[in-house]
């Protein structure tokens, strides 16, 4: 994945760029809004960051001359300020998520690594049925099978696993949990979403020899075909 | 900043100035035509009297020319004509001349002109040859004489003089005292404002703790000084809470940054397999996502207190927020063996930020959850309820715990401020006062009551003012 990150700070950027790097992904750095927004313009990144304060070109405005360009790279905006509409605002300027100062680094990834496969996939064509091993989620019925046996969901937990489910393979945070599945963007303090998780683990898990939903330590939760265990 | 005015340019500038200004001119010019009128009537009256006064002497001295002849007028004008402060008196020939009378030269042409008049004139017993001034009357006798009679008229200038002195004076008088007074007034007024200006100079430097005085007349100024001076309170309780806040970071933060460091710190020095460095390391990443968490809290209170956050709120429903937050809560509250009680009443409209509400909502939850846990068998309950009352949505969450005593509860609304009790469980003693920030943004406020026993925590919101239904739009196309 190449991902483009517009940031003054020198030393944040080059954390980011090394931190991407090793997660795998390609990452380049333009040091203000101006050159940031010739490099998005011309190099097909799959992802920006793009801080809100730059010099030269703000935030906000560079992503809104890109929408308006129809460059449609999918554009996490990260900011230090933190109005209650910030969020709302970045969002209108034509950015698709955001990540206020100070963040986790496995926050940002997860987020960035959702983003990149949101555009793999156009938004058109998003299948109704998710289909992850034996277990399958219809979001028309909102029916779910495990094995062929039905399983009966409540409605949150039906979204969880939908949300889980549309990202199969990437990790999943807490914080992006509550936010898609809630609607609420503030830091879930306890482990409320840990136990909608497992409670939502011991409907689609319970009697089945390979688990789905995996915890990812330090970052979230993944589902996955594959081993219980420590990624990142 | 502007060059300083020199005393007298800053004093002419002020309203004070302006104002005695006006009225000394508006007094003037009262005064002179007041004055000018009296002066006016007094020459007129004075006049008059002259003017009668001649005439009743002609009516009488023809009477004695007609009746005596000209020998009883001459024997009568002599005798008149010597007796003291006598008036003019002349009898003539046709000819123009000198009969009998007491005036001696005259301008020529005098006696050939009738009615009054002003001439100037010789008395014979004077010694001096400057002329006086005097009206006149000329009387053309039967028989060919003239007799005139006259009144000197040196008593109606000396008259007009004084008139014209007292005017001057009293001009002077007014102009002075005004002059001073209004100086007194503007130095006064001038005085205090300037003290003023000292005074916020001298606080703007840093000495927040000055205030204006109050001089205690309640007039314009004093009511200034006293907005100045709350402003200042204001000031000082705004930047005392910044002190404190800092104070509070800088100690709370220390313990967790100190122990990140430690950890790490030791990881180094003792950690020798690959499996303890990760460990050691995910703790330390643990312990920065705390800290990071604090900090996100910290930031999201002073922004609330700043009020800076008002422009984002919009309308929405509590109820639905509330149920949201409660449903989330529900799962965990299960699993540490409470039961949820939800009480909601439908439709609560409110102003404000749902997402704020919710966050709120969830620290209250979270509190309940963890020091709620019911004493002395009582089942472990938490109710969640929210409902209307005299405009306003009451918010509740309850829970069963040991509650907090009376005395505490203005305490813990304060940040980082833990109780002793809640010292052994992991938390950072911001989710209540981030609840009443919460509150205040909304224009409500935070209750903590006794749930007897435990502790109901009421988020009291204004309802938002019901509507009328907007007439529907007619599209123009």
């Amino acid at each position: 994945m190449r991902i483009l990150i517009i940031e003054d700070d020198k030393e944040a950027a080059s954390y980011l760029v090394k931190a991407f790097r090793e997660a795998g992904h390609v990452a380049d750095h333009a040091a203000d809004g101006l050159d940031g927004y010739a490099m998005a313009e011309e190099g097909h990144y799959d992802v920006l960051v793009v801080d809100r304060m730059l010099p030269k070109l703000d935030g906000l405005s560079l992503i809104r001359s890109l929408r308006e360009q129809r460059v449609e790279t999918p554009v996490l905006i990260l900011s230090a300020l933190g109005q209650v509409d910030d969020r709302v605002k970045g969002l209108r300027a034509g950015g698709d998520d955001y990540l206020p100062k100070p963040y986790a680094f496995s926050e940002l990834l997860a987020r960035v690594e959702v983003l990149s496969r949101r555009r793999a996939s156009a938004p058109n064509t998003e299948p109704t049925l998710y289909r992850i091993a034996d277990l399958e989620l219809d979001r028309l019925s909102h029916r779910v099978t495990r094995s062929g046996q039905e399983i009966v969901l409540q409605p949150r937990e039906f979204r969880l696993l939908e949300y889980l489910m549309k990202n199969a393979n990437q990790v999943v945070t807490r914080t992006m949990l509550l936010e898609h599945v809630w609607d609420y963007h503030f830091d879930p303090q306890t482990n409320v979403i840990d136990v909608h998780v497992s409670r939502l683990r011991a409907k689609i898990d319970k009697g089945f020899d390979k688990p789905l939903i995996h915890t990812i330590r330090g970052a979230g939760y993944m589902v996955r075909v594959g081993a219980d265990g420590d990624e990142e | 900043m502007n060059a300083p005015m020199s005393a007298l340019g800053k004093l002419v500038r002020t309203t004070a100035f302006k104002l005695s200004f006006a009225y000394l001119l508006i007094f003037t010019v009262f005064a002179f035509v007041g004055m000018g009128y009296v002066a006016w009537n007094a020459q007129r009256l004075l006049t008059q009297q002259f003017i009668s006064t001649i005439e009743t002497e002609i009516d009488s001295l023809s009477n004695l020319y007609r009746f005596g002849g000209l020998r009883r007028l001459v024997t009568s004008v002599e005798r008149r004509s010597r007796a003291p402060g006598a008036l003019l008196y002349l009898v003539t020939t046709e000819a123009g001349e000198r009969v009998a009378g007491n005036v001696g030269a005259l301008p020529p042409d005098v006696l050939s002109r009738t009615g009054q008049f002003e001439t100037l004139y010789n008395r014979t017993d004077e010694t001096e040859t400057r002329p006086d001034t005097a009206i006149v009357r000329v009387y053309l006798l039967p028989g060919g004489f003239r007799l005139l009679v006259g009144r000197d008229i040196e008593e109606r200038r000396r008259l007009q003089e004084v008139i014209y002195r007292a005017f001057g004076y009293s001009l002077l008088f007014i102009v002075v005292l005004g002059c001073v007074g209004g100086w007194f007034i503007t130095r006064r007024v001038l005085k205090r404002v300037d003290d003023m200006t000292e005074i916020t100079r001298h606080i703007m430097t840093g000495d927040l703790g000055g205030r204006l005085k109050i001089a205690g007349t309640g007039d314009e100024l004093d009511r200034l000084a006293q907005n100045l001076n709350d402003m200042l309170d204001r000031i000082g309780e705004l930047m005392r809470g910044m002190q404190e806040v800092s104070d509070n970071i800088a100690h709370d933060l220390k313990t967790p940054l100190t122990r990140l460091r430690n950890k790490a710190d030791e990881a180094l020095r003792t950690a020798s397999t690959p499996d303890e460095l990760k460990s050691a390391l995910e703790a330390t990443i643990e312990e920065s996502d705390n800290l990071i968490r604090i900090f996100n809290a910290l930031l999201m209170i002073a922004r609330l207190e700043a009020g800076n956050a008002r422009e984002g709120l919009a309308d929405f429903d509590a109820a639905e927020a509330v149920r949201d937050v409660a449903e989330l809560y529900e799962a965990p509250a299960e699993e540490a063996g409470v039961s949820l009680e939800v009480s909601v009443e439908d439709d609560l409209p409110i102003h404000g930020s749902r997402e704020l509400l919710g966050q709120a909502m969830a620290n209250l939850l979270d509190n309940a959850l963890k020091y709620g846990a019911a004493t002395g068998g009582a089942p472990p309950t938490i109710g969640v309820s929210a409902h209307r009352s005299d405009g306003e949505v009451r918010i509740a969450v309850a829970d069963r715990g040991p509650g907090i005593p009376e005395a505490e509860r203005g305490r813990v609304l304060e940040r980082f401020v833990r109780l002793e009790t809640a010292r052994s469980r992991p938390g950072f003693g911001l989710g209540l006062s981030l609840a009443a920030a919460v509150a205040r943004l909304h224009g409500g406020t935070l209750l903590l009551e006794d749930n007897g026993p435990g502790l109901r925590v009421i988020l009291a919101l204004p309802l938002k003012a019901v509507e009328l239904p907007q007439p529907p739009l007619q599209s123009a196309a």
